[in-house]
């Protein structure tokens, strides 16, 4: 199945300890609101195609930061997760499954492609080992 | 006809296709020296063509213009469906400004372009076992390639087309189970479509030989109940999908500790809605919806701290697995929540499917 779940990352400073999240918006311009996302039928029609860089959702935390998360993957929203706006605190605790942000389906001919640049556990572990090697 | 008077309503009118029958069908028996029939199982279907029936046609087009799409796949742009649609839609004025009412007697005969002769379909409905957790109900093809050998449908209709001598099989039975789910208990109810059978009479006793036959050749399935049918028979078997209950089997993993006195709760629920989302593991073929679904009853089997296998009769139509791990929290409630851990599917069994055909037969 060529269905993508996405979810913030391990490293993201959201889970890191300490961070209370005060608001979830899925509202990201003035004519964008990704619930107001419908879609019909088999193929999805009516969503809103998403681009790598295509911004999903602002989380503001207590603290005063405001982070954006992108989608990263090319391809039809099918949903967002209500599930964290009436529960934000399901995002830190259950962060790969209930806390999940969205549901993006890519297009057949790019599904091959989309999970090939994608980097597996071992490899983010090494991204996240050297970034913090060059950071101290 | 409402000009002559007459008090006729439509139905009144005689069927053109009845018409036709009353006359063709005397004339091709004295000819062909055989007793003309309907509703025989043995078809003769002949094309004939006639290009002249497009051009008396051609006015609908300029008439009502936007009932006649261009077809892509369709011989000719006048489809049965088409041409209605522009007859109910066009005035009777302008109609007959083209068209004489009755109409002219045609000034060329229609050639025959092609006979064909076929068998009429023969059913054949029983009801079947899974016993292995590596078998597609129907053959499993990705790009042309075959990702698990063999499926239910083979293994059953293999003997059914040799012994039936048809062209070719379809399969349909009340609901479906994933690969990796076994149907134990009566077994779930099927019907077989033999499309041009060249054999089709058969012994009761000659059926259970078949039976014998498809159930010696493998221990992935077995069939019970194997018996002739009529095409009536489908709509019952479908009837069953939508509406029967079915009981199943889970073995259940949770993430912390249980004791046997966090499940036995569990017994206690009776009617337990579900809201399910579409489940992610078919959402790339199906629609996105919500659908609500009962837990009738549930049993429960402490196995030790992580483990227990819980017995559930459902209404048709519930996903099992994603009410025991909760499918990210989009199916509510589940298992997880219900027992506030993690929970997971370890196996699923079919223990029954509550539909009452076909006729059990005595062994």
């Amino acid at each position: 199945s060529r269905i993508c779940v996405i979810t913030l990352a391990e490293a993201h400073p959201l889970l890191q300890s300490g961070k209370t999240i005060k608001n979830i918006n899925y509202q990201i311009s003035a004519n964008c609101s990704r619930l107001q996302n419908k879609v019909s039928g088999k193929s999805k029609r009516g969503a809103q195609f998403l681009t790598e860089l295509a911004p999903l959702c602002r989380i503001s935390s207590s603290d005063g930061e405001e982070y954006t998360i992108y989608s990263c993957i090319r391809g039809r929203l099918i949903e967002v997760n209500e599930n964290i706006l009436s529960n934000p605190a399901l995002l830190q605790e259950k962060p790969s499954t209930e806390g999940y942000i969205a549901v993006v389906l890519p297009k057949f001919e790019e599904s091959k492609s989309v999970t090939q640049g994608l980097l597996t556990q071992k490899e983010y572990e090494e991204v996240l080992l050297k970034r913090r090697s060059s950071a101290s | 006809f409402r000009n002559l008077g007459l008090p006729l309503a439509k139905d009144d009118i005689v069927q053109l296709k009845e018409a036709y029958k009353w006359i063709i069908h005397p004339q091709l028996s004295e000819e062909l020296g055989v007793p003309a029939d309907g509703k025989s199982l043995f078809e003769v279907s002949v094309v004939f063509a006639h290009p002249e029936t497009d051009e008396e046609c051609r006015f609908l087009a300029t008439a009502c213009p936007d009932c006649f799409k261009p077809a892509k796949n369709k011989q000719s742009v006048f489809t049965r469906m088409a041409v209605i649609k522009a007859l109910e839609k066009i005035k009777e004025e302008d109609f007959l400004k083209h068209f004489p009412c009755p109409p002219s007697s045609p000034k060329k005969l229609c050639d025959a372009l092609e006979i064909q002769c076929n068998n009429g379909a023969v059913f054949v409905a029983g009801r079947y076992n899974k016993y292995s957790r590596n078998l597609p109900q129907t053959p499993w093809i990705i790009d042309g390639e075959r990702k698990l050998e063999s499926s239910v449908e083979e293994l059953i209709s293999e003997h059914l087309m040799a012994e039936f001598k048809a062209d070719s099989f379809n399969f349909s039975s009340s609901g479906r189970e994933d690969v990796d789910v076994r149907t134990l208990g009566n077994g779930r109810p099927f019907a077989i479509e033999l499309v041009n059978p060249r054999r089709i009479r058969f012994t009761a006793e000659e059926m259970k030989r078949l039976q014998q036959a498809i159930n010696d050749s493998s221990d992935k399935i077995q069939v019970r109940d194997l018996q002739l049918v009529t095409r009536s028979a489908i709509g019952r078997m479908k009837e069953g999908e939508e509406e029967k209950t079915k009981t199943y089997s889970a073995l259940i993993w949770t993430d912390r500790a249980i004791q046997r006195e966090d499940i036995a709760f569990l017994d206690d629920i009776k009617e337990l809605k579900l809201d399910q989302k579409t489940p992610l593991r078919v959402l790339h073929r199906r629609p996105l919806a919500v659908r609500c679904r009962l837990i009738h009853t549930m049993r429960s089997e402490y196995i030790d701290e992580h483990h227990f296998r819980l017995h559930l009769k459902t209404q048709a139509g519930t996903y099992i697995k994603e009410f025991v791990h909760g499918d990210f929290g989009r199916t509510k409630p589940n298992i997880g929540s219900l027992l506030n851990r993690t929970a997971d599917i370890l196996e699923l069994d079919v223990e029954s499917v509550d539909v009452d055909w076909p006729p059990t037969l005595a062994d």
